[in-house]
């Protein structure tokens, strides 16, 4: 909890005063809560699961019960200023497809992720020779839902094949941000346990293939 | 449940009587109904039925939009047929929309046959309407309702909540008089009837139509009742409602009070037995020429249609919330169809939550014992109630 609340904090920073957000994959709407108290979002929400769903109606949050992988054709062309993907992009089937969507649905995407790239990682896999279990990787590989994972540098090339440009990237490790950065990854790469993303689309930026429904009136 | 205090804060209209138990309102030739049509009702009746109190300021009143063959009797026995409230999960003390803390409207529906003006109505020639009735839409159902909710002096109503075609009333409230709709609840329901929904009704119209008992609609005058064919819609109408597990679940294939097959075309099996009842017990209960109307008024339900063919449109500026309900194996209205309503919703900026329960009861699952559709319910309700400033309902 001490991890998913630091990666909260630094996703609220980011976050301007105000702002349209949709968080996609919200779990029980603890985010969304936390930016509309301390930032006055007009806040929406995607879940899969009904518990999830049901707290957060409960809250009084705007929440569509839907699969990143699918639904995200709910929502209109550049409805919102920010759409949040907290580590959820390891746990989708199509994480290419659905960044480009998260770009079409929003002027910029906040992309929170385990780093796979991270030291102890790669020691435990190269001297262990198991899939790495830790606090950010807490399932054995044949229980997780993360089905793809990345590492800092994986994901800076899926943007970069996107045109999607990172603006920002802020570590954490031991529940801590650190300081953030936009052009040298390798240090995040190897000493960041989660890392935080905000990106935004260049114009070079690919448009999702699906046949998205243009719902703007 | 306080249905005498309620019906104490009924305001003393000129209009308002109670015939055979059947609490009703009448608006007279001052006051016509205009059809979408373009055709006017009046007079127009209206029965109807409230449960809990009306807040001094009147903000906790919550409209119930009944199904195709329900009624008002949403909560309470109906005193013609005596049967049980028809939503009991739902509404009633303790319940999501708790009737110690709502003031709960339910009014059957234009065309209908329990109180309200419709077919089955006398003329003034002295003869029942017949097909002499004039077509109406789910948008005269909805502007019917208006009337009664402005007589009982209500400016906005806390929620619109409905299943199946009240769902599609509970929508065509959002769209048509969004500053009066504060919370709205769309349950098992769409935007548009679908073709195949259009089908199986054009079953049923047939099936009734084909009854020489009908009378090409005038049986009222005549003396008789085309039981058969009205009992045949429903039976191709119930199959709708239902779900193949659930029939599996409750029939496979089982057969009725016999050992092996009869070789005949009696009701060797329970599901046929369970739809032969279902049938007859609808004729008791219903008119025919209603059923015609009512199942006319939703084929021709397309909300978007109504505004250009863009249904984002409909919603435009609605300061409405939403929570729209679906239940996976529903076919009759399937999620999809809900989920188009919701992204019209979302693309013209409402506050809208979308719920999919995973039930496998099909169209009905809403009517029975569903605690996931509860919970999000009364969470939903609750929350809005908040946001309204109403207070904390009873404990649950």
């Amino acid at each position: 909890m001490k991890q998913a609340r630091a990666d909260y904090e630094v996703i609220s920073a980011l976050v301007h005063e105000g702002a349209r957000v949709l968080d996609v994959g919200c779990g029980d709407g603890a985010l969304l809560q936390k930016l509309i108290a301390e930032k006055r979002v007009k806040g929406r929400g995607m879940e899969l699961s009904q518990a999830g769903v049901n707290a957060c109606v409960a809250k009084g949050l705007a929440v569509v019960q839907g699969d990143a992988d699918r639904d995200l054709q709910f929502f209109p062309d550049g409805a919102f200023d920010y759409v949040i993907l907290s580590k959820t992009i390891q746990a989708v089937h199509r994480p290419g497809e659905v960044l480009a969507e998260l770009a079409r649905i929003g002027h910029r995407v906040i992309v929170s992720l385990p780093n796979f790239g991270h030291w102890r990682t790669r020691m435990a896999l190269l001297f262990g020779g198991r899939m790495p279990v830790n606090p950010s990787l807490p399932s054995s590989w044949h229980e997780t839902g993360n089905i793809h994972l990345c590492t800092v540098r994986d994901f800076a090339e899926l943007c970069a094949s996107l045109g999607l440009m990172i603006e920002r990237g802020v570590p954490i490790s031991g529940g801590h941000a650190g300081s953030p950065f936009a052009q040298t990854l390798w240090r995040a790469n190897w000493f960041a346990e989660d890392v935080v993303f905000a990106v935004v689309a260049t114009d070079s930026a690919v448009r999702p293939a699906t046949d998205v429904v243009k719902l703007r009136a | 449940m306080s249905r005498a205090s309620a019906s104490q804060s009924a305001p003393p209209l000129r209009g308002w009587s109670s015939s055979g138990g059947v609490r009703t309102i009448t608006f007279g030739e001052d006051q016509p109904l205009h059809l979408s049509s373009g055709e006017k009702l009046s007079p127009l009746t209206i029965g109807y039925e409230t449960y809990g109190e009306l807040a001094p300021d009147k903000s906790n009143a919550v409209l119930v939009c009944h199904a195709l063959t329900g009624d008002q009797y949403v909560a309470s026995p109906n005193p013609v047929t005596g049967r049980p409230g028809w939503w009991p999960r739902i509404v009633g003390p303790g319940k999501p929309i708790d009737t110690n803390r709502f003031f709960v409207i339910c009014a059957n529906v234009l065309g209908g046959c329990m109180g309200t003006s419709g077919p089955a109505s006398m003329h003034a020639d002295g003869r029942p309407y017949g097909l002499r009735f004039p077509v109406f839409t789910v948008a005269d159902m909805v502007r019917a309702q208006a009337m009664l909710v402005e007589a009982l002096g209500i400016k906005q109503l806390f929620c619109v909540i409905g299943g199946s075609i009240g769902g599609m009333q509970a929508l065509q409230w959002a769209a048509a008089y969004p500053q009066r709709v504060f919370a709205c609840v769309p349950v098992a329901t769409a935007a548009r009837h679908s073709a195949q929904n259009i089908a199986f009704y054009e079953v049923g119209r047939q099936a009734i139509m084909a009854d020489p008992e009908w009378r090409e609609g005038d049986y009222l005058f005549h003396g008789t009742r085309p039981a058969k064919g009205l009992a045949v819609a429903r039976m191709a109408a119930h199959i709708t409602y239902l779900s193949e597990a659930a029939l599996h679940r409750k029939f496979d294939r089982a057969l009725q009070e016999r050992e092996k097959v009869s070789f005949g075309f009696d009701a060797d099996f329970q599901v046929e037995s369970y739809l032969r009842h279902q049938g007859q017990s609808f004729v008791d209960r219903f008119d025919a020429n209603s059923y015609l109307y009512i199942t006319r008024a939703v084929d021709y339900f397309d909300l978007a249609a109504d505004f250009g063919g863009a249904l984002p449109r409909a919603f435009h500026d609605c300061p409405s919330r939403f929570c729209a309900f679906a239940f996976s194996s529903d076919w009759h209205y399937p999620p999809e169809g809900m989920k188009q309503a919701v992204r019209a919703l979302i693309a013209s900026g409402c506050e809208a939550s979308y719920v999919e329960v995973d039930s496998d009861k099909g169209h009905d699952a809403f009517l029975l014992e569903e605690p996931a559709f509860e919970h999000a319910l009364a969470g939903f309700i609750d929350a809005a109630a908040l946001a309204r400033g109403l207070t904390p309902g009873a404990a649950r």
